[in-house]
């Protein structure tokens, strides 16, 4: 029964963990892999003009509701201008304002996005518009126009598109070609196809939008147009007809009014221009986590001071050292001194690397146990022999790093960091352990720790493993589960597998 | 192959593995709680003598240092004594005083001690030299079994003794353990001393295994450890069964030694008995224990347990 239990709760808490660490990939983004990047793109738009006089102010839109995207970061490089940011339904608005500048102004808005699937959509509502007036002889080809369209169509969205579609493709149409002739550039065209919706009443506007590549100046907007259909914004291509944002342009800004406003000043000019680079996806992440306000924004570890962030990437590594020590003992059944001793070696270890670690280790356990046997003549009771050997470690490991440095081995300087008190405690157990059960049981549980130990430096010090216990640190629970799994483990140890061999000489010879 | 032995033929084998038996039987039968009864040899002992079961007598206990300035007095009223941890375990710390020449005392191994030396050792055993922990410990002098001519033979320098294996109340395996010059004159299978198999119905021995080897002779002396029938069979199965219920453990492993004078002696309980006594009998002791862990009525008789036990061996070697 109680074995349910144990099953029951450690297949819930790993069950937990990994809910949570799925979560925070799918929807927070958060990659599994640490060097796993996106792409992004920055942005700029330059406007430029001549101004000549007091109370300059230039107005221009910049993005806002971005569908498909989401803002790592935005700034203005607004020279001598004062600054304010304004939302008008929406969209976004900087507004600059200078009293008195003469000459060529420059004014710059800078941004970075990313893709995200996570980004909100547009949220105003409008009013239904008025029905526009056409002169004649285009008032009867529109009506004619309309007419024909509303009969091939249901609803407002095939309306929209079998309109587009029309005015795009059926050239034998004289009504049609009367029409198009109203509409020269692309903008006007634009424009032409929000009047005629609005003539069947329909809601429409044109969505400004900046087309995403790798590098490249100069770029021109493209206006796509929207039109609302009771519930939601529907955006079309002006020329093909086809519904939705194409996935690389990014939303600029809604509505008919021009990109940019200028009062007392000339010669304006707007330009785009678009890099392309990359990024860590973690950076992404925590930009999305932030947005969201998602509790997992607050118990994320990058919220920490970086120092103490560095420490919490090394403890961290700690419960996978200790899982590794459980999984040798109990399934393995390697001995070790000290059931996490070899876990602090390791630790260790990181310092000097792996061969300098050992190299190190197995001469001051080496020569501590040397000196061990001597004292052990003496007759010293218990605990000052034990702060003796500590002592001695202590000295030995002054030595090394003296003559090291005389020999300019700087890497085992850092011997410094070798836990002293738990290479002092090895060799006392080490040498009761060679006394009382022979030197060969003693070697052979040295011999253990070092595997462990090396097996731990090599698992706690692999990026991928740093890297994932850091950006889910709910890993933790799936190590706490898999111990408490372990934990009711009645099998069999690898082990046992040499112990009990001779037994089954016997059996077979019956 | 022969170097290992694979995971279903263990499981064929009814082999208990060291984890199955702490989680199945040590946590599930052994109470916390009466752990201490049988890691301090002192209040085993204790307990023992109340229940009427004849362990080797307890000369003094030594507490603290100061009391080692009487121990020449101590060790001057017996020739022959045995100096213990009260909570070494796995027979470590033991140290056996066989006779006293020219004012030194030879131990079992043939080295001569000084009072001096004695007086060092007994004090690293009251600062925790052999305790689990390194907890300071106390130290007793007790009787030294003069153990009986029948194992002569196939000891060498040490006390061999009888480990039964006790689950709730039943004798379920047995071995008879001998010391060697590899164990230090120690009875302990992990220091190199030699298991033998110990048929329980008649308590005649059957194969050994030193190490993880299995042996036919003394290494030592070279005589067959086969065989041999171990004199007060009954009475030693009595002794297990009687601590067993005393101490209230589910899954104990019992100690006895056999005084040539005064017969069957309980030397120490082990509330975590080793594995390798399946070694020694060459047989798996899962089947048993799962037999016994399903009966629903254990008789309280200690005679009508023997003999359930030893039906249940009869079982089990022929099958």
């Amino acid at each position: 029964m109680h074995k349910f239990a144990v099953r029951f709760w450690s297949i819930s808490i790993i069950i937990l963990g990994l809910i949570i660490a799925i979560y925070k990939s799918i929807s927070l983004g958060v990659p599994f892999t640490h060097n796993a990047q996106t792409e992004f793109w920055t942005i700029q738009a330059r406007l430029s003009f001549i101004s000549f006089s007091k109370n300059v102010k230039a107005s221009l839109f910049v993005p806002n509701i971005t569908p498909g995207f989401i803002k790592l970061d935005e700034n203005y490089i607004s020279g001598k201008f004062g600054l304010n940011a304004k939302l008008t339904g929406d969209n976004k608005a900087a507004i600059w304002t200078i009293r008195k500048a003469n000459g060529e102004q420059t004014l710059y808005y800078r941004t970075s996005i990313t893709r995200s699937d996570s980004s909100i959509d547009w949220g105003s509502v409008p009013d239904y518009p008025k029905a526009p007036v056409f002169l004649e002889p285009y008032s009867t080809s529109v009506n004619n126009l309309i007419e024909d369209v509303r009969s091939q169509s249901a609803d407002i969205s095939s309306f929209t598109y079998e309109l587009i579609d029309q005015l795009n493709t059926s050239d034998k149409n004289e009504n049609i070609s009367l029409i198009r002739g109203l509409a020269k550039t692309n903008d006007e065209f634009a424009s032409l196809i929000s009047k005629l919706l609005a003539v069947a009443h329909i809601p429409s506007r044109k969505l400004w939008t900046i087309a995403l590549s790798d590098a490249a100046n100069d770029v021109i907007p493209h206006v796509f147009i929207q039109v609302h259909n009771g519930d939601e914004w529907i955006t079309f291509h002006p020329r093909t007809g086809v519904t939705g944002i194409p996935n690389n342009y990014l939303a600029w800004k809604v509505g008919d009014e021009a990109l940019y406003k200028l009062k007392r000043g000339r010669n304006a000019d707007l330009k785009f221009s678009v890099t392309k680079s990359y990024i860590e996806l973690i950076d992404v992440a925590e930009h999305k986590i932030k947005q969201k306000d998602s509790i997992f924004g607050k118990l994320t570890l990058s919220s920490l001071p970086v120092q103490t962030q560095n420490t919490y990437s090394l403890l961290l590594m700690v419960p996978l050292g200790a899982l590794l020590v459980v999984i040798m003992r109990t399934i393995v059944g390697i001995q070790t001194f000290g059931t996490f001793m070899p876990i602090l070696i390791a630790i260790a270890f990181r310092e000097t690397q792996l061969f300098w670690g050992i190299v190190l280790f197995t001469v001051i356990v080496f020569i501590g146990l040397l000196i061990r046997f001597y004292l052990e003549r003496l007759r010293l009771l218990l605990i000052p022999r034990l702060a003796a050997i500590l002592v001695v470690v202590v000295i030995l490991m002054l030595i090394i790093s003296i003559v090291t440095s005389q020999l300019g081995l700087d890497r085992l300087l850092s011997i410094s960091l070798f836990p002293m008190v738990i290479l002092a405690m090895t060799i006392e157990r080490m040498s009761i352990t060679w006394e009382e059960n022979g030197a060969q049981v003693a070697l052979l549980q040295g011999l253990g720790s070092l595997v462990v130990a090396s097996f731990g430096y090599l698992l706690m010090t692999n990026q991928k493993l740093t890297y994932l216990m850091f950006a889910f640190p709910e890993l933790l629970l799936i190590i706490l589960g898999t111990c408490m799994l372990l934990g009711s483990y009645t099998g069999y140890r690898i082990s046992e597998f040499l112990r009990f061999r001779e037994i089954k000489l016997i059996d077979t010879s019956k | 192959m022969n170097s290992l032995i694979s995971p279903k033929n263990l499981n064929r084998l009814g082999i208990l593995g060291i984890n199955q038996r702490n989680t199945d039987f040590i946590m599930q039968y052994n109470n916390r709680s009466l752990f201490p009864l049988v890691d301090d040899k002192l209040q085993t002992k204790k307990l023992a003598v109340n229940a009427g079961i004849s362990v080797p007598q307890l000369y003094a206990v030594i507490e603290i240092n100061h009391q080692l300035k009487s121990l020449q007095a101590l060790l001057d009223e017996h020739d022959q004594i045995v100096i213990k941890p009260a909570h070494g375990s796995g027979g470590n710390g033991i140290l056996v005083i066989t006779k006293k020449i020219a004012g030194k005392y030879k131990i079992s191994n043939g080295d001569l001690l000084s009072i001096n030396a004695l007086k060092h050792y007994i004090s690293n055993i009251l600062s925790g030299m052999y305790s689990l922990g390194g907890l300071p410990d106390k130290a007793f002098l007790e009787y030294c079994v003069k153990f009986d001519p029948i194992f002569d033979d196939v000891s060498y320098k040490g006390v061999p003794d009888v480990r039964i294996v006790v689950f709730k109340g039943i004798p379920v395996t047995a071995m008879l353990r001998l010391s060697t010059s590899n164990s230090n004159g120690k009875a302990n299978l992990h220091q190199g001393a030699i298991g033998v198999g110990i048929n329980l119905t008649n308590g005649c021995t059957t194969h050994g295994v030193m190490g993880n080897k299995l042996t036919s002779i003394h290494p030592d002396t070279g005589h067959s450890i086969k065989n041999i029938m171990i004199p007060c069979w009954e009475k030693i199965l009595q002794i297990a069964v009687k601590c067993a219920d005393t101490v209230g453990l589910g899954y104990l492993g019992v100690d006895i030694v056999l005084d040539k004078n005064l017969g069957p002696l309980m030397l120490e309980l082990n509330a975590r008995p080793g594995l390798n006594i399946q070694l020694a009998n060459q047989r798996g002791l899962l089947s048993t224990l799962e037999t016994i862990k399903k009966m629903e009525i254990i008789p309280d008789e200690i005679d009508n347990r023997i003999t359930l036990a030893q039906t249940i061996a009869e079982r089990s070697t022929t099958s």
